[in-house]
């Protein structure tokens, strides 16, 4: 998969190896320790075991380690947040609109596509509704996701630097079609995605207005 | 302490009663005869619900049409969902192993309400039976998933009301054995047996019960409220009548998070039980595991929109459930670091329960890892309601409570049956099992983070490769489990005779004869020592040769 496809894919496949990391050292130490002791302490090696009630410094060094290690797994965590739901300032607003079992975007012009026509390195902020049941919006390469329920506005924003297309997945179960629920977001260099508004404006009859001030375009 | 070993005294699997066959175990009120009455009903579902599983499995070899078509398939999880979680493992090791081993462990004739006990048994039949009919009623089985998310589950024309109902009454069933529970472990412990003289299992029993009686009530009212929705199109969660979707969720998880407790805690109680018993040594840490099991069902209380990250809930929700989802994963930790220094200087004999515990603690200890990544909020927010999740609960659930009734089965099996089982065929279907467990599931991981949904019933081409290797794993698996059980099932009528104490356990359970006389004991035990005292075993030079 793309680290680099949205501001949170690099960020998030870090902290995910970061506790993969510790995780895994975490297990491969217990399971050493765990058949170390079954050899060396087999009742053929060790005919008297040694009982030992317990120790409170061991206890206590098997609590805090671990808590530690998780506030700062938390604090990583958080911070991935925050990012996510800060959009930036002077972010697009396209309209989502989920039904089962399809997705339609809406420009500021009113013009509707199903597929997500988004510009490079420009940061879009989807506003987020559904007219019938749960669902979820779900774009992997920009490890990002956040569901589309009735009656309630949902926001989630990004900006990607290529021009490319990524899927869309529902992640909300919807139903009898709910895996055919996939469409693509596709970003276009900004005199590409310029192109195709006009057109798409023109199409639909829509009073075109550039998305993108023009120093942008011409970049 | 005297013994409990009567000769003559007829045993409650023959005992006479004044009714005759099948009425003799299903009006029966001796927690024994109920604890196997739980057994045989809830591995048939338990078995059915493997077979879903398995068919789902191999419809997701190819994508595509394998084998059925997306409705059946949408019925099929939900079906396997609804049978595992509330006809399985929720009864599971509760209402099978608790009610059998509950009173003789604590030097107890029988539960507190033994009458109670066997309405809890008639409701969870009843419930079952309702969740079966609603399979062949016009409109077809319910396909919203086991958490019958709203508003998708006003809206489907399947037989969702049915289902629901069914629900319903399993949490009164299990309701009543929470209270039966804390009842009789509070009022029924022999004379000298303390709370810290408590075997642990019932620490896990006791803390598993208030969870139980204090969480359900919730689940039965957003049930009963859904129903009512239904019926009567009265606005609670529905959208369209000015209902939130969100308080459906929010109300859903109030129960079903702590419920993945009342699932995993009784499972904690086997490993601590079993793990003595073969290190002949006493367990490390007693008051700590003991404490953790309390921890663990007070903070798993409080940790439940952590299932419901992506739902755009404030900032002050995301802080506070990620944070205390951290927390709760410490007593489980602490559990799983205070087992395996029971093993340390212990005098260890690998037995066929032993094995269950150690594939146990290997599969649980990734489940909790995992369970980790997904407190991460911005991690859980990418692999949410993917194969990751479907891959962790699985882990916890199955690769933890299920291994763990596994361990159960074979360490108490000569208990309750009076006969042992055959050792090859039961360690070969552990290596099955464990072998096609992890094969099957760990794939899941990966699957979930390149971005495969669940409840997908088709998928990507580029997933296949783990969905193959997946579905190979459950095919060893499903082996693994009939070997298993036809083994046991063997075992049952030509197994060798079991004395009273195979395994050499130092509970109370192991002082009566197996199986254990319909009183259990002819005289109450007084007890004085602690549950795993294997003090006899140390080096005492005299001993040795």
């Amino acid at each position: 998969m793309l680290q680099d496809a949205s501001p949170f894919s690099e960020y998030v496949d870090t902290t995910f190896l970061i506790v993969v990391g510790i995780s895994s050292l975490v297990l491969l130490g217990l399971m050493i320790a765990m058949v170390y002791f079954i050899i060396r302490y087999s009742r053929k090696r060790n005919p008297n075991p040694t009982n030992i009630d317990g120790n409170v410094p061991l206890e206590l060094t098997w609590t805090i380690i671990p808590l530690v290690l998780f506030m700062g797994m938390f604090y990583l965590g958080w911070q991935g947040y925050l990012k996510e739901i800060t959009v930036p300032e002077g972010a697009h607003l396209i309209k989502v609109t989920a039904r089962m079992w399809a997705w339609s975007f809406e420009y500021p012009n009113g013009v509707k596509t199903d597929t997500l026509y988004v510009p490079v390195n420009t940061p879009i902020k989807l506003s987020l509704h559904s007219l019938d049941v749960n669902h979820s919006l779900y774009i992997p390469e920009f490890r990002i996701k956040k569901d589309v329920i009735p009656n309630r506005e949902n926001v989630m924003w990004f900006k990607t630097p290529r021009a490319a297309s990524y899927d869309i997945a529902c992640a909300e179960y919807c139903g009898l079609n709910h895996s055919y629920m996939y469409t693509k977001v596709v970003a276009k260099d900004s005199s590409g995605f310029e192109q195709w508004y006009k057109e798409a404006s023109q199409k639909q009859s829509k009073p075109y207005l550039p998305m993108l001030a023009e120093e942008k375009v011409k970049e | 302490m005297t013994s409990n070993v009567p000769a003559i005294e007829p045993d409650y699997l023959h005992a006479q009663t004044n009714r005759k066959g099948i009425g003799a175990w299903i009006f029966s009120t001796d927690h024994k005869r109920i604890g196997i009455l739980y057994m045989v009903s809830m591995l048939v579902f338990f078995m059915t619900a493997v077979v879903l599983g398995v068919l789902m499995r191999l419809e997701m070899l190819t994508p595509g049409k394998t084998i059925m078509q997306p409705q059946t398939y949408n019925t099929f999880f939900t079906l396997h969902g609804i049978m595992m979680i509330f006809l399985f493992i929720i009864p599971g090791l509760p209402a099978v192993f608790g009610n059998f081993l509950l009173p003789l462990m604590i030097g107890a004739k029988d539960v507190f309400f033994p009458r109670l006990n066997l309405l809890s048994w008639w409701l969870f039949i009843t419930g079952g039976l309702l969740a079966l009919v609603s399979l062949f009623l016009p409109g077809g089985p319910a396909d919203t998933g086991w958490t019958f998310y709203v508003p998708y589950s006003i809206r489907t024309t399947t037989n969702v009301i049915p289902a629901l109902f069914a629900a319903f009454i399993l949490g009164f069933s299990s309701i009543l054995t929470g209270l039966n529970f804390i009842t009789t472990i509070h009022r029924m412990r022999a004379p000298g047996m303390t709370w810290f003289k408590m075997p642990l299992f019932t620490w896990a029993l006791y803390s598993t019960a208030w969870i139980q009686i204090l969480a359900t009530p919730v689940i039965g009212i957003t049930l009963l409220l859904v129903v009512v929705e239904r019926l009567f199109g009265v606005g609670i969660f529905d959208p369209n009548l000015g209902g939130d979707p969100v308080l459906y969720q929010h109300l859903f998880w109030i129960y079903s998070h702590p419920a993945v407790y009342i699932m995993i805690l009784p499972g904690l109680g086997v490993v601590s039980e079993i793990l003595p018993v073969f290190a002949r040594r006493t367990i490390f840490g007693y008051k700590v595991i003991a404490y953790s099991s309390l921890a663990i069902a007070f903070i798993g209380s409080l940790v439940w929109a952590h299932h419901m990250f992506t739902v755009g809930m404030s900032n002050t929700g995301m802080f506070i459930f990620s944070l205390l989802t951290f927390l709760v994963s410490i007593p489980s930790a602490i559990k799983v670091f205070n087992w395996i220094a029971t093993l340390y200087k212990g005098s260890i004999k690998i037995e066929v329960p032993f094995l269950f515990v150690l594939s146990f603690i290997f599969q649980f200890s990734i489940g909790g890892l995992t369970g980790l990544m997904l407190g991460v909020l911005a991690v859980n927010i990418h692999v949410q309601d993917t194969y990751f999740v479907v891959g962790h609960f699985h882990y916890v659930m199955f690769g933890g409570t299920g291994f763990g009734l596994m361990a159960a089965m074979h360490f108490w099996f000569p208990k309750m049956f009076g006969k042992m089982f055959k050792k090859t065929p039961a360690i070969i279907g552990w290596l099955l099992m464990t072998i096609g467990f992890n094969t099957l599931y760990f794939p899941m991981f990966i699957l979930g983070y390149l971005g495969m949904p669940r409840r997908y019933y088709d998928y990507l081409p580029q997933y296949q490769s783990y969905h193959i290797v997946s579905t190979v794993g459950s095919w060893i698996l499903f082996i693994g489990i009939l070997v298993i059980f036809i083994n046991l099932l063997i075992s049952l009528k030509k197994g060798m005779k079991a004395s009273a104490n195979p395994w050499g356990g130092k509970t109370l359970e192991w002082t009566v004869a197996s199986p254990p006389p319909v009183e259990n004991f002819h005289e109450i035990p007084v007890v004085e020592k602690g549950p795993y005292d294997y003090s006899e075993y140390e080096i005492k030079p005299e001993l040795i040769k």
